[in-house]
């Protein structure tokens, strides 16, 4: 069993994944990640935690990448993991996630990656509650964000700052709602 | 239960914490808490429920397996293990949280929890949301044939149960499900770095709600149902894709 963060940072070491980041160069968008607890403190550790950060900052660039505090194997739970997001305990859930929310809320990020997809369906929703709704979206929709294949009908949880940032030029499909 | 004065009585037979103890290596470390609240300190399901990480470490050294049983916060804890990452004696909280889920009456436990695993449970796919092995290849063979319209991706390839494969991928059940087109990317960077990768038509749902239940012999079959199939395929590497 392994991880595909660490297959990511892999292929673009290697130069198998060519991602670029400068589309975001001027824009400046901000983006943080989730250290799913699953993937990162309970199976692969630091080193996967690591290749994430590789692969983030490849794709939006080193000085758009803010990071969490704590981070890492040391990072909170997002509260949407054990089964929380289906027992019925919303109230609890959002509670727990106030600490997740209010470490997002301090990076300032504009978007926060959420590579699993409980941290998503969290995380997503924990943006409801912030003063600022940061997006939050799957590491493999930047990934081809800055390989200029993201179509958009695959920007549903882009907001309009990336709506027709790097879009394909063959690109017909369209936006779904 | 805070104002009233605990009165502890000898008991008969073991313990909640000795059946615990007995189930895990080292005991969970479950005797060696310096009750330094370090745990709590850092938990976010501290509060909840009137309850805490440490207070659970307590509430089990002195023997009060009913209210530990009761407590709805074996559900807010959610097992994340950041607090035996922290603790200075590497005490096990997060197994004594599971036995303390798997206590509860399996009907009592939460309905979306118990419902999700029943669904793995009815299908070979071990899809939480009950999608079937012809769900699946329809839906991914439906969104493939959209995205080979797409310059440079004329022959990008999904398959399921391609022998001999590499990669043996799992998907989250709500991607097919809920988002089909969130599976694009995932297969175009498979596509670009040459990949040679298959899902399986069973066990290919990445979720295990059976885990989050507390039963055992469920999160084991469903689990193995995964790795069964991909041993079958010949896969060499089992990918996570979250
Ligand atoms: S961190 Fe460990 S030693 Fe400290 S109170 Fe918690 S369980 Fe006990
Ligand atoms: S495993 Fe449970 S008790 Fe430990 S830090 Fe996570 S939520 Fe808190």
């Amino acid at each position: 069993m392994q991880s595909i963060f660490t297959w990511y940072a892999k292929w673009i070491r290697e130069g198998k994944l060519k991602v670029n980041s400068d589309w975001n160069k001027n824009l400046k968008i901000k983006f943080t990640v989730q250290d799913p607890c699953n993937i990162i403190r309970k199976s692969f550790g630091d080193a996967c935690a690591q290749d994430l950060r590789f692969v983030v900052k490849s794709c939006v660039g080193e000085e758009n990448f803010v990071d969490m505090a704590p981070n890492m194997s040391n990072n909170y739970c997002c509260g949407g993991g054990g089964g929380f997001l289906q027992s019925g305990y919303t109230e609890e859930r959002l509670a727990y996630g106030q600490k997740k929310l209010d470490q997002i809320v301090a990076t300032g990020a504009d978007y926060c990656i959420a590579p699993c997809h409980n941290c998503h369906s969290q995380i997503h929703e924990l943006a409801e509650h912030a003063p600022k709704h940061w997006g939050t979206v799957h590491l493999w929709t930047i990934i081809c964000l800055s390989l200029g294949v993201l179509c958009r009908n695959e920007r549903t949880y882009l907001h309009d700052d990336l709506k027709e940032v790097n879009i394909p030029e063959w690109d017909e499909t369209e936006f779904l709602v | 239960m805070a104002d009233e004065p605990l009165v502890l009585t000898k008991r008969e037979g073991k313990s909640f914490k000795d059946i615990v103890m007995e189930k895990l290596p080292d005991g969970g470390n479950l005797n060696a808490c310096l009750t330094c609240g370090t745990c709590a300190a850092g938990c976010p399901a501290t509060g909840l429920a009137g309850m805490d990480p440490r207070k659970v470490v307590r509430m089990a050294a002195l023997g009060m397996d009913e209210e530990l049983k009761k407590t709805p916060w074996a559900w807010f804890c959610s097992m994340c293990t950041r607090c035996v990452h922290a603790c200075p004696m590497n005490v096990n909280i997060p197994q004594l949280v599971y036995n303390m889920r798997a206590s509860w009456p399996r009907d009592q436990r939460p309905r979306g929890i118990l419902r999700s695993c029943d669904a793995a449970l009815s299908t070979d796919t071990c899809s939480a949301m009950g999608a079937r092995e012809e769900d699946f290849e329809f839906i991914v063979n439906d969104v493939l044939e959209g995205v080979r319209e797409q310059p440079g991706f004329e022959n990008i390839q999904a398959p399921i149960d391609k022998q001999g494969a590499y990669f043996f991928l799992n998907q989250n059940s709500r991607e097919p499900v809920n988002e089909p087109e969130e599976m694009i990317p995932l297969w175009k960077i498979m596509h670009l770095v040459g990949a040679d990768w298959t899902y399986g038509s069973k066990g290919w749902a990445a979720e295990n709600y059976c885990m989050f239940l507390a039963d055992d012999d469920a999160w084991k079959h469903i689990t193995e149902v995964s790795i069964r199939k991909a041993e079958e395929l010949g896969c060499k590497v089992f990918l996570n894709t979250e």
